[in-house]
Order: C-alpha cells, then structure tokens, then sequence
C-alpha cells in the first residue's frame, strides 16, 4: 500500500528529502542556540566580558538567521512536496478512473469516489507534510537536546534518559487506549451525518407526518451516542497532559537540587544548569509531539488504504494488440450469450442469447423490470465483456474493436443519463467534439429538442447546471438523444431514453430516426407499448431470456406476455405522461 | 481530536463580522456550560500563576539559594530543600487545576458540539419546506459536517490556549517590568517586529488560501460532476479530455495551495527565530547595563529576564499559530448560526385534531381512540368550543399560488371534492399539479383566495394536526435506515406488529416482504437501496395505510415501472382510495378513468373539468392527450 503512494511521489523526490533535511538542519541551530545562551550568561554576563557577549550574541544571530533560512526552506519544500505529492495521487487516481470498465465502477460507489479523490486525499497531504516536517525534526531535536544534555552533564543527563522513557511508554499505553474509541467513534459519526442527509432528503414525508419531534428524538439519541464515545476517546488523550507535566516538573525540581549539589561541589556551572533546564522542557515536548503525529499518520492510514485501492484496481476491459478501427456496418448477432455481471456463473443475468439484427432495422426491447434489457444492449458495446459465448457488430468479434472506435460506432443514449454544466451546445459536442453549429441544429431537429431549444433566451448557448437541473425531465432525454445522434453511429441504442417524452413527440422522434437515418441500426427499449409497436420486430425479454422476437402483429398473436403488456396499455394513447417541455 | 479533516472553507465571501460572531459564540457555550466556562477560567488562572511561581523559583534558584551555597564553607541546603518542596507543593497545584480544566473542556466542547447539532437538527425540523426547496441538500449537509468540525478545534483548543497565553503574557510582562523597564522596552520593539511579520505573512497567506479554497471548490465540484457522470464519460469516449480538464484544474489547486502551504509554514520558524533575537538583543543591552551598573540590574536579575523573555514570546507564537483555525471557525460559526436563524414554519392554527364520540346525537371530545376524529374549534371572539367531524371537504376557492411573489404558478383554481370522491390531475409538466397538492397540507402557503377543509379555512387548522388528517404518497419514495417494519410504522408510531402486517396486505406489499431474507424485520438502508423502485412504493402506500388518513395525495409512478408490477402498485393504491377523499397527480389510463372528477391543468389554470366522458365529448385538450394526437406547441 505505502509503495503505491509512495511511487505517486514522482517528481517531488527532491523536495521530499530536502524538508527532512532542512528541517534537521534548523533543529541543530535550534539545540546550539541554548548552549550559546548559556554561554553569554557564563562567560559573559557573569565574568562581565562584553566582547564575549557581543561575539556569541553575534554568533547567535547568525545561526538564528540560519536557522530562520533552513526553517523557511523546510517550510516550502514541506508545502511543495506534499502539496505536490496530492496532487499527483488525484491525477493518477482520476485518469485510472478513466480507464474504469462499468463494471469497475459498480464496484465503488460515486460517492466513495469523490471522498477518495477529495478528503482522503487531503488527509494523505497532511500526514505526508506531518511526516516530512515533523517526524524527523521531533525525534533529531530530541536526540541533539538529549546529547547536549549529556554533554554538559551526563550524570544529569541521565535524569531525562529515564523520565523520557516513563513518559514514552504511559503516552503509548494511553493513545493506543484513545484510538481504540476513536476508532468506533468515526463510522458513528458518518452514520450522524448520513442520517441528517436522509432526513433532508425525506423531509416531506417527514412533515406529511408530522414527525419532526420523532425525528429530533431519533437524532438526539444518535448524537448524544456520539457524545459519549467521543468522552471516552478524548479522556484518554487530556490524560496526556498531566502525566507529561508531572514529568516535566519533577525533572526540574530533581535537576535543581542536583544541579545545585553539582555546583556546589563545583562540578556544574550556574549557566550549564540553566541550559540543561531549558533543554528539559525542550526533550519532552518533543516526545510529545511524536506521540501526536503517531495518532494523526494511524487515522490517515485509512485514507491511504481507500486511495491506493483505486491506484491498484485494474481495468478489466482491454484493447486487443490489433485492433480493428472500422465498424463495417450496423449487423449485431449474439452467439449463444451467457453473461452475469461478477463473473459468477450461477448468477447469470442473460441466459443462451441468440440474435441476428441487419444493419438499419429498427428493433424495439420490452419486458419487466430485472428482465436484462439494459444488460442486453450493453453487451454491444462493450460496456461489459460476455462471460461466455460472442457479440458480433458489423461480422467482428467486439473484442476485436478498438474500444473507442467502437463506442464512437455503437451509441448509447443511457437510463440514467446525465448532462454536464457548460452551454447546450457543449453538452452535444460530447457527441462529436468537432460538430458545427449546423449538424448540432439538425441532431436536435431529429431528437425533437430543437422547439424547446430555440425557445430559450440564450438558445443553443442557454447554460445547463450540473446534472440538467434546469431542464425538465423530458428535455433532458431529448437532448441526450440528440447528443448519442451527433456521433453519426452506426448503431443507435435508446435505453428508455423517451420515458419523460410524451407520446406524441416520442411518435415524431421516432419518425424522423425513419425518415433522416435510415442506415442505422436502432435498438429501442421501452416500457410503452406505442414506442416499440412501429419497430421492424420487437424482443420481448424475460428473466434473462428472449421470449418472443417478431412484428408487432405475430407478437399478438403467439406471444402471452407481449399480450398482456398491450392490452394493459390499450385505449387510446396510454397514459398521460407528461407533455414535458411545453412550458 | 479528529485532525482537521477536509476542510472545506467559506463557501464564497468572508465572514461579516467576525466580533459579533465571536461573541455570540461563546454566549451559546456559555448558555449550557456558563458555571464550567468560570470553573476553566479560574483553574487557568490557577495553573499559570502555579506555573509563574515555578518560574520564579527557577529564576532565583541561582542567586537566592546556589550562590548563598556557594559563599558558605558548610553549605546549608535546608532553605533550597524547603524551596524544592514549596515549587512541589505549587507545581502539584498547576497539574491538578490543568488536567482539571482540560477534562472539563471535553465536556464542553463535546456537550457545545453536541447541542449545536441538536439545535441545529431540531431547529431545522421546524424550518418551511420551501427552505429545502431552495438551499442545496449539500450546503446543509456542510453545515453539520464541516462547519460543526471548525469549532471543535476552536473550542477545545483555542479558546483556552488564547486565554493561557494572554494571562501568561500579562503576568510575565508585569515579572518583566519590575525588573527591568529598559529592557522590556526592548522586548516590546521586538515583539511588535514579530507581530507585524506574522500579520505580512497571515495577510499574504489569507489571499492564497482563498484562492485554495476556490480552486479546491472547482476540483471539487468537476470530481462530483464526472464521478456522477462517469458512465456517460465512457459511452461518449471523452476520458482524454476529461483527462487534460483535470489536469488544469488540478495543477491551479496544486500552485495556490503550495503557496498558501508555504506561508503557513514559515509563520512558526519566522517567530522563533526572531524571538531567538530578541534574547541576544536583550542579552547585550542588559549585559551593557549590569556591567556599567547604571539601572541596578544584578546579573541574577538579567539571567531571569531572559527567561522571561523566552516565555514572553512563546505564548504570542502559540496564539499567531491558533489564528488559522479560529478565523475557520468563525466562518463555520456564522454559517451555523446563519441556519439557527433560518425563519420557522409560521402556525397559527388553533384547531385541533381530536377523538370523539357520539352521545345523544352530539359529538363529545373523548380521550380515549375511538376510531372517529373531530375538529376542535375554538371561537376566538366567545371561546364557545364547535366539534365539526373530519369527514374529508376539501374546497379550493379561487387559490392564487406562486413560489414566489413575483411568479404566478397557479391562477385562480376551484376545485371541490366531496367525502370520498377521488379527483385526478392531468396535464404537462410544471402546470402546477404537484403544486396544488403542497397547498392542501400547507407546506405552501397561498396568496390568495382559500381552502377549506371540512368548512374550515386551513389557516386556522394547527399544522401538525391538518398534516396528520392527510396522508401523502410521493413520486419520489423516500425510505429511512430501519426495518421494513419501522418504515410502515412510521405512519403510526404506536402500531401494533398485526397492524403493520395488516398495512402491508392491504398495499400489497405484504407478498414481497415476506421473501425478503429477514422478512419484516429486514434492515433498509441507503433510502432502501436495496428494493427495487415498484417494491419502495409499495412500502410508502403500506405506510399511509397505516396511518388512516381521510384524506390521501397520491402521485402516481412515472414510467419506470414495468406494466406488471405498476398493477400490483396501482391495486395496492385503489384498495387504499377505497372511502377515502383522493388527490391524484395521475400518469395512468385506469386511474383517470374511474375517477370522479379530472382536472387538465395547463400553465396554473384549470382548463377543463369532469368525468372521463365528458372530457372526451368535449373533444379539448383531455381529448388530445387522451387520443395520443396532442400537438406540440
């Protein structure tokens, strides 16, 4: 795991050693300026020599302005280092999801990816600036107090080497008692706050029924939970504090009346004693500070296992070592397809799929929820690998195809599809980057989103926000059918794209796909009736099977489920879904 | 102590007024934890004159008690023995009141923590629907996560580390003046140089982390964007642009916050060191000084001076260190109270929802359940009391409703719907169908004209009451972290498990529970992730089963569902309309067709109205949708 981060470190080597090293540096001026102190107090003040106090004054001013210089480099290559070190993990996770096959991505949640990219990532900055500023200076520093220390005096000296190890194992014991809570703490606290989240979202239902009192119950309950753990964990980490002081103070009390046997038997001088007093404070605080950055890398430990989990996933899509970069025309067949989605055999979502399309049929898809119908048309692009049997497009093995000749043959309009905020026009150039004003005019004419479109104030320029937010459901549709047609494809998938469109303007759309693109392949899923009724032949899916594949009028006539469907939706248009987008 | 974990920083502009802010901060934690705020400020003040006097001591150890050693030919350590032990004594003091005041911290910032979520939630809980309509569900979620994180760090660390430092400052600059005015002189010069340093610094270091915060923002915001759309990314093969878009992104996030990094960083080495100055500068001047003797300065005193000057400027670093955060929980404050001040849901209803039973052909209030319901009404002018039983009359008489004032969504809209009867609504999208139906149980108010219910005008009606009279079925079925069995009940807190069971029979979503693993008592989580939408919906109509509405707002499925399990639901939802005064926003043929009255809504306006058959003689707008042959306009 630490070797994955690690390699993402990358042109930041430099900077990555020259913190540690800078901040030594500035550590070693640091312990030699009390000596100097002491100095200027010994051999200066008290044997009122001002040379001697100019000269060390001046001596220690240069090794401040040193010390200033190596702690102003440290602090820069520390921010470049793991500023840049987080910004080469975003970049490498990002383009690894970009190579993510669909069934990579159903693995992790959108959601747990954008924490990976974002907060995890932070965490990891942290800790690493931590690391290089810290972990080395906290331990140097207290080892070159410690010599010091012993330099002037060892037998007093010796007095630190113990408290230091006292303190070091109370401190362990202590924090080791304090992640223990806090590590039950933080699954409870993004439960809090996902509970919050889905009251936000619930909240009609939850004034429909006026259970706002129930719900505070509910959250206080959660939150004083929180509360009580939280207690524990934190009561364990302020008892660091006492116990460090006690230390501290016991070792300036036992130094003093040492220091002053020592003086007096005129083995210690008055100055040395100050410094060794100075450098007690300075050892423990250091100790402490190395136990704090222990805490602080442990937490981030889980970050780093969330981050490299996405560095190490591993497409499990690739590109042939010859691939064929034309599609010859719009024929599919599936050959005896099996497919299930993690490659379990037993759970198999498409059972023995055999099918023969020619190029520029129009095939319609019908069946209930959980039939495959998704995972059907999916196949044909390549979204996922069959797990056994073949998909052909255009008499070629889809495995043969560069995938991204592919999918630019093969369009896809999803179920759950998404714009992207920037104008209309940017949305539709997803389609085909290099698309004049014109053709994307003529995209929208066929997809029928050209009335609402010109509508618009700003027209094609009209700003979408993230997500499609200020277009109606069926516009959205509209324009994602006229994005999938801007690729000019060979085949045209319609994976219930026309639900929010009501039925007449589904009527004309599909009319116009007749009329303007005659040579494409289209395949249209749908759960009305009237939008497949007009196809060349229809498949009727169920459970995973084909269960009948003809017209409309042999369907009626041999097929029980296409049967039932049609006359539940018989009368009229069918239903009254929205005439989306005349507003 | 959990570190401060992303941070994400003002959400746009900087806070307004950081002193008001401040204060009304430390009002709230004082409001819970007024008589501790005392007890910390009292044992700080405790700890660092134990602490002083610990200094003093060692700043006389040489000249009060080592030097005496050193004139006698028989030393005497008793006073230095005596002394050792006094420091003990005080030392012991300092720890005690320490650990003490840090201790009850933790319960302070936890407790606080924990009432500003609570507040925050329950407070929230009271606020207009329009407030979630118009704020996004993530900037309310930022309040409770990020926000609420800031004044962790703020309270328990900050807040006592400013004060430990102003008293230390305080008392070691009064220790310094008395021993030496010129010399202190000199430390303030120096102390004003590291002020100003810091304030250059934290100037230029604010702007960075501005620009940090914003492009941290827009890296955000394209990660959420294109982790959202990732699929969509890969059908249209745009992963290499998506790629170089990052890239620029990321690169800008890279430059500011390597800069804002740096600042910070240089802030804590740029103070030391200057501090390590200031004790030479003070050691030559007062070296000058004791040696000529012009002020009387011992060399005892000046060894002690220094010291004092060691811990004068220590304290001023460690508050120049807490600025950062405590300018971070200033604007997680001001956002946290900007949501405590949201305004509440306004009721002045005085009707109440009450339990009757009849005696002597007269309704009696009872408090017993009785399975028939009243509304209590209270004469304001006479305080005389009228029961008018809860029979389900809804009555819209020229209802006038826009979000807001200056948009007009619906014009002038009458409908009645008597006891029982079932009232469909057509019409396109945004005609102002679903609207109609957050005005009958007020989670709107309307501008003008009025609705009764039961002949009383619903303003009247207490919220809480009116709501629990109606019962709502939304498009959008939203399930809480539970059971199933807590889902249904929701409807009804106190149901028995028979009559959850019962419920769901009669939604016809007791078939599907069943197979699921643990049956009723199978744990839904992610908003019932784990059902399929047909199966959600089911759960939703069980639980307005339950809850026995007179009145019932359903708004139908959109196609999603497929033509079987859409009759299962749509069985489930007739059983539940059967005897029931029903609003529906309807997307289905049957539905509309047994109806006892359809309204075709188009922009705000009822433009027809009536039974199914008579729409189609009419040969309108009804008739157009209902044929198949509208033509788009």
């Amino acid at each position: 795991m630490i070797k994955v981060l690690a390699a993402q470190i990358r042109e930041f080597k430099k900077e990555s050693i020259l913190t540690p090293v800078f901040m030594i540096l500035e550590v070693i001026f640091e312990t030699l300026i009390p000596f100097l102190m002491a100095s200027i107090i010994d051999d200066g003040v008290e044997a009122g020599n001002m040379r001697h106090i100019y000269m060390v004054g001046g001596l220690m001013i240069v090794m401040a302005l040193a010390g200033l210089y190596c702690g102003i480099m440290g602090g820069k290559y520390g921010a470049r280092a793991s500023t840049g070190f987080a910004r080469n993990l975003r970049q490498a996770m990002f383009e690894n999801i970009q190579t993510f096959s669909f069934s990579n991505l159903d693995k992790f949640s959108t959601a747990g990816l954008v924490t990976r990219l974002t907060t995890d990532v932070t965490n990891i900055q942290m800790a690493y600036q931590m690391l290089l500023r810290m972990c080395f200076r906290a331990p140097i520093s207290m080892i070159c107090a410690m010599a010091m220390a012993f330099f002037i005096n060892a037998r007093l000296a010796s007095v630190y080497l113990i408290a230091v190890l006292l303190l070091a194992i109370v401190l362990a014991f202590l924090i080791r008692r304090a992640m223990k809570y806090f590590q039950m703490a933080f699954p409870k606290y993004d439960e809090l706050n996902a509970s919050v989240q889905e009251n936000v979202s619930a909240i009609r239902v939850v004034k429909a029924y006026v259970r706002e009192d129930y719900e505070t119950g509910k959250f206080k309950k959660a939150s004083q939970g929180i509360y009580d753990i939280f207690l524990k964990a934190e009561k364990n980490v302020v008892l660091n504090m006492p116990v460090m002081q006690f230390t501290v103070y016991s070792c300036i009390l036992l130094i003093s009346w040492i220091g002053a046997k020592l003086i007096v038997q005129d083995m210690l001088k008055t100055g040395e004693l100050m410094s060794l007093l100075t450098y007690c404070m300075n050892i423990l605080m250091n100790l402490m500070m190395i136990s704090m950055i222990f805490v602080m890398m442990s937490m981030s430990m889980a970050s780093a296992k969330r981050v490299s989990e996405v560095l190490c996933e591993k497409s499990d899509l690739t590109n042939p070592d010859n691939p064929v970069c034309e599609v010859a025309n719009g024929d599919i067949e599936f050959r005896d397809v099996d497919f299930s989605y993690y490659g379990d055999k037993d759970k198999a979502v498409l059972h023995d799929i055999n099918l023969k399309i020619k190029s520029g049929e129009t095939i319609g898809i019908i069946g209930g929820t959980g039939s495959a119908k998704t995972s059907l048309v999916n196949l044909i692009s390549r979204l996922y690998d069959v797990t056994s049997g073949s998909v052909l497009v255009g008499g070629r093995d889809v495995r043969e195809y560069d995938m991204e000749s592919l999918r630019n043959q093969v369009s896809v309009a999803l179920q759950k599809n998404v714009l992207f905020s920037g104008t209309i026009l940017d949305n539709l150039r997803w389609g085909n980057e290099n698309a004049d004003e014109e053709e994307c005019r003529r995209a929208c004419r066929l997809a029928c989103a050209d009335e609402f479109i010109e509508k618009l104030p700003q027209g094609y320029n009209t700003y979408i926000e993230q997500g499609g937010a200020n277009v109606s459901g069926g516009q959205k549709q509209r324009l994602c059918i006229a994005r999938a047609l801007l690729k000019k494809p060979k085949i045209l998938v319609l994976d219930d794209s026309t639900s929010a469109v009501d039925t007449a303007t589904d009527a004309r759309i599909r009319k116009a796909f007749a009329q303007e693109i005659p040579d494409t392949t289209k395949l249209i899923i749908a759960q009305r009736i009237s939008s497949v009724e007009h196809a060349d032949r229809i498949i009727v899916m169920d459970d995973g099977c084909i269960n009948g594949f003809g017209t409309h009028e042999e369907l009626l006539e041999n097929n029980e489920i296409y049967r039932e469907v049609y006359e539940s939706q018989t009368g009229g248009g069918g239903d009254f879904d929205e005439k989306a987008g005349e507003e | 102590m959990p570190g401060p974990m992303g941070r994400r920083m003002p959400r746009g502009k900087r806070i307004e007024n950081p002193g008001k802010v401040f204060k009304r901060l430390i009002k709230y934690v004082a409001k819970n934890y007024g008589v501790h705020l005392i007890i910390v400020a009292a044992l700080i003040l405790v700890s660092v004159l134990a602490n002083v006097q610990g200094t003093m001591f060692i700043q006389r150890l040489i000249d009060d008690y080592i030097a005496p050693l050193l004139l006698s030919d028989t030393p005497d350590f008793k006073p230095l023995a005596g002394a050792i032990f006094r420091v003990a004594c005080f030392y012991a003091i300092g720890v005690v009141s320490a650990y003490t005041y840090n201790r009850i911290m933790i319960n302070v910032t936890q407790g606080t923590l924990r009432n500003v979520r609570d507040d925050l939630f329950s407070h929230m809980q009271t606020l207009p629907v329009k407030y979630f309509d118009t704020h996004s569900h993530g900037d309310i979620m930022s309040t409770y996560t990020n926000d609420t994180d800031t004044l962790r760090q703020m309270i328990s660390q900050s807040l006592p580390q400013v004060f430990n430092s102003a008293i230390t400052v305080v008392s070691v600059f009064i220790s310094m003046l008395v021993l030496s005015i010129p010399l202190t002189l000199v430390t303030l010069v120096m102390v004003a140089v590291m002020l100003l340093a810091t304030r250059k610094v934290a100037g230029l270091s604010s702007r960075y982390f501005l620009q940090q915060q914003k492009d941290l923002g827009q890296v955000n915001g394209f990660i959420e964007e294109m982790m959202g759309g990732q699929k969509v990314v890969k059908v249209f093969c745009h992963e290499e642009a998506n790629i170089r878009r990052f890239k620029e992104l990321n690169d800008n996030l890279y430059h500011s916050a390597d800069k804002a990094n740096y600042l910070v960083n240089i802030v804590g080495p740029v103070n030391a060191q200057l501090g390590n100055v200031s004790y030479v500068v003070c050691a030559i001047v007062g070296g000058v000084l004791a040696l000529s003797g012009i002020s009387g300065l011992t060399l005892g005193e000046l060894a002690s001076f220094l010291t004092f000057n060691k811990s004068f400027n220590m304290p001023i670093n460690q508050v120049s260190q807490q600025f950062n955060s405590i300018v971070m929980a200033m604007a997680g404050a001001e956002r946290i109270f900007k949501m405590m001040d949201e305004v509440p849901e306004t009721d002045n209803g005085y009707v109440t929802l009450v339990n009757v039973k009849e005696v002597n052909g007269e309704l009696m209030e009872s408090p017993e359940r009785t399975g028939r319901w009243a509304w209590r009404h209270e004469h304001q002018a006479d305080h005389s009391v009228d029961y008018v039983e809860l029979k389900g009359d809804v009555v819209f008489d020229g209802v006038d409703f826009g979000y807001n004032d200056e948009k007009i969504v619906l014009h002038d809209v009458k409908l009645y719907a008597e006891p029982g009867q079932k009232i469909a609504f057509v019409g396109s999208t945004g005609a102002g169908k679903t609207t109609i139906t957050n005005l009958i149980n007020r989670f709107y108010d309307i501008q003008d004209g009025k609705i009764r219910y039961d002949g009383i005008n619903v303003n009247k009606i207490r919220k809480a009451d009116l709501r629990r009279s109606l019962g709502i079925v939304l498009q959008d079925t939203h399930l809480f972290t539970g059971t199933v069995m807590d889902n249904i009940r929701y409807g009804k807190l106190n149901a028995t498990d028979e009559e959850v069971v019962a419920a769901a029979k009669l939604a016809n979503a007791d078939g599907f529970i069943r197979l699921l693993p643990q049956g009723y008592d199978t744990v839904l989580t992610g908003d019932g992730a784990n059902l399929s939408q047909g199966q959600r919906q089911l759960l939703a109509i069980a639980r307005a089963a339950i809850a026995d509405p007179p009145v019932l707002i359903l708004d139908e499925a959109t196609s999603s569902i497929d033509t079987r399990t859409e009759r299962i639901v749509q069985d489930g939802m007739d059983k539940l309309m059967k005897g029931r005064t029903t609003f529906v926003i309807a997307h289905r043929l049957s539905t509309v067709k047994n109806s006892d009255c359809i309204m075709v809504l188009e922009q705000g306006r009822i433009i027809e109205r009536g039974t199914h058959d008579q729409l189609l003689e009419e040969k309108g707008r009804y008739y157009q949708l209902y044929t198949g042959n509208a033509i788009a306009t």
